[in-house]
């Protein structure tokens, strides 16, 4: 070894170690990736081809399951469920509309009208993220209770016979019918609508709300050609983060319905839990998960905002 | 207010806005009412009477401050593995170009654009492919794989706002890399590191969907809870949801008087 040979500030030796700390500099963010990205590599990719595998099993819980490629448990799982799936996409639909029109008219006042009070209303809608879900959804059903005041009032003002027309409601009973499962669905995924929508309704300039009165655009006009298409971002994040938990929730299904309004999320809770039928659960989670995607994908193209995240 | 029609078609928003808030917070005001109830049976779903019962002994029902204080220590560890993680990515992806950048980003989004019902499904698939015991440990690993890219995307926020000249100045001043990044980088970043904390720590404590798939026979609070609805709901339920209400307003709160006094003492 001739290490000693070699005085440190001989300029041959000092091209390795710029080298080096430049393929260092260069791992940095390797390095910083790797913890995280190899935990979602193992524990939300793995499990998604552990899960495409499954479905392609046969066999029962006794004898074990073995891959026999048997692709016909999607066209069985399928043909067999589509009410379900139907249903998940009409009540997560509905409920995906209602949080748009309810709570647009919240996030608007946050932003433009609240003033000092700003703090308080945001307060008021984040507080309930950290109160147990299941727990508030549970009250739902002291609110919708048989013969309480919501259910009378709603009687008495005629709703409950323009929703029985619809067919979300039976006779003068709210719990237990599709209304009572949409009712809580747009309730727990509000303030996944709001959020969104206030943020980017924050960011409008309000001088374009005077620029636009000042040319003689009547207020509903400024609305529908200035705030409303600014706030589009606010709109699409929205809708998605409300429509793509909302189309695979089972507890409002089971809390607030009947036998009558289960989603497609109870059949696969059911038979991964309770039936024991991994394959058919397996494929059902995969064409739930096709169906939202491809319903995305199509959805942002047409609402052109691709570089929304 | 010559013209009550007026009148309300100028605060048209005003009074849609509070209704959807009023819509909002009546199942809270609910369970706030129902925790003062006494009812008669195993379910808290009608009014009785008045009673201080369940305020005086709150852990009085079988197994459910365990699973409190199961579901406290879950959301504790998930949110502390997934914010370290989370934060190193979320650094990658805005301070550094690399190959494989896109695919990164689309990883890191995936979990959030699925239905969490196919999340927990696979996992279940994976952990019984693997012959491995659901519990505490199945609880954890889900918990940080779907907080993390939840972490990333409120640190991410904050840091792509951050002036990069900050760094620079710091470095024109002689402060190591380590020095840079404690005292300036951090500390900027701080805001957006608490807030994805602090959303992990709410989306772990409150997860369902995932956590029934995957404990096996370990009960967190929402499972008990969702127990509870078929085998009666004890009032002291509606105590620890009151509480999480009270100390939920209060920290908020509390963070963003601290806030408004940073705004205040060092005026930009």
């Amino acid at each position: 070894m001739t290490t000693t040979a070699a005085p440190p500030q001989a300029p041959a030796s000092t091209e390795p170690p710029v080298h080096k700390a430049s393929l260092r500099k260069r791992l940095v963010p390797y390095w910083l990736l790797l913890p995280g990205i190899l935990w979602l590599l193992v524990f939300f990719v793995l499990p998604m081809v552990y899960q495409a595998s499954t479905s392609v099993q046969t066999g029962s819980l006794e004898e074990g399951f073995q891959v026999t490629w048997h692709f016909g448990t999607y066209w069985d799982a399928f043909t067999e469920y589509y009410p379900q799936f139907l249903r998940s996409l009409l009540y997560a639909g509905t409920a995906t509309a209602l949080c748009l029109l309810l709570g647009y008219p919240l996030a608007y006042l946050i932003a433009f009208k609240a003033g000092r009070w700003r703090n308080l209303l945001l307060v008021l809608v984040i507080a309930p993220f950290f109160t147990s879900f299941l727990i508030r959804t549970l009250a739902w059903k002291t609110i919708l209770a048989d013969g309480g005041p919501v259910v009378a009032v709603l009687n008495n003002i005629g709703f409950l016979d323009v929703t029985s027309w619809l067919g979300m409601t039976e006779g003068d009973r709210v719990l237990a019918t599709p209304l009572a499962v949409v009712c809580g669905l747009t309730y727990n995924f509000l303030p996944f609508m709001i959020l969104p929508l206030y943020s980017s309704l924050e960011r409008i300039d309000t001088r374009l709300h005077e620029a636009a009165g000042d040319l003689y655009a009547r207020p509903a006009t400024v609305f529908r050609k200035v705030t409303f298409p600014l706030s589009m971002p606010g709109v699409v994040s929205g809708t998605l983060l409300t429509f793509i938990p909302a189309s695979g929730d089972y507890v409002n299904a089971e809390l607030l319905g009947s036998t009558d309004t289960r989603m497609i999320g109870n059949v696969i809770q059911s038979q991964y839990l309770r039936i024991l039928d991994y394959p058919t659960a397996a494929a059902l989670s995969f064409i739930l998960m096709a169906i939202v995607l491809i319903m995305v994908t199509i959805y942002i193209r047409r609402a052109g905002t691709e570089d929304l995240v | 207010m010559r013209n009550p029609l007026t009148w309300l078609r100028r605060n048209l928003v005003v009074i849609a806005g509070l209704g959807t808030l009023a819509y909002m917070i009546l199942p809270n005001v609910v369970v706030t009412v129902f925790s003062f109830n006494n009812p008669t049976g195993r379910f808290n779903y009608a009014w009785q009477e008045f009673s201080l019962d369940a305020w005086k002994d709150p852990c009085g029902v079988a197994d459910m401050c365990g699973s409190l204080s199961l579901s406290l220590q879950i959301a504790l560890w998930s949110t502390l593995v997934a914010t370290a993680l989370g934060t190193a990515i979320a650094f990658a992806l805005v301070r550094y170009r690399f190959r494989a950048r896109g695919a990164v980003n689309s990883l890191i989004f995936l979990p959030m654009a699925m239905p969490e019902i196919v999340m927990a499904a696979s996992l279940l698939a994976l952990f019984l492919n693997m012959g491995i015991q659901l519990g505490f440990w199945t609880i954890l690993i889900a918990h940080i794989m779907f907080c993390l890219s939840f972490v990333v995307a409120a640190v991410k926020a904050r840091v792509l706002s951050m002036d990069p000249r900050l760094e620079e100045a710091a470095r024109d001043l002689y402060a190591g890399p380590v020095q840079t990044f404690v005292r300036v980088t951090l500390p900027i970043a701080a805001p957006g590191i608490a807030a994805g904390a602090l959303l992990s720590f709410a989306l772990s404590f409150d997860d369902f969907i995932i956590t029934n798939f995957n404990s096996g026979n370990t009960v967190t609070f929402p499972m008990f809870v969702w127990g509870s609805a078929q085998r009666g709901t004890p009032v002291q339920i509606n105590v620890i949801g009151t509480a999480m209400f009270v100390i939920a307003v209060l920290v908020v709160l509390a963070g963003q008087m601290v806030g408004n006094r940073r705004k205040k003492a060092q005026p930009k």
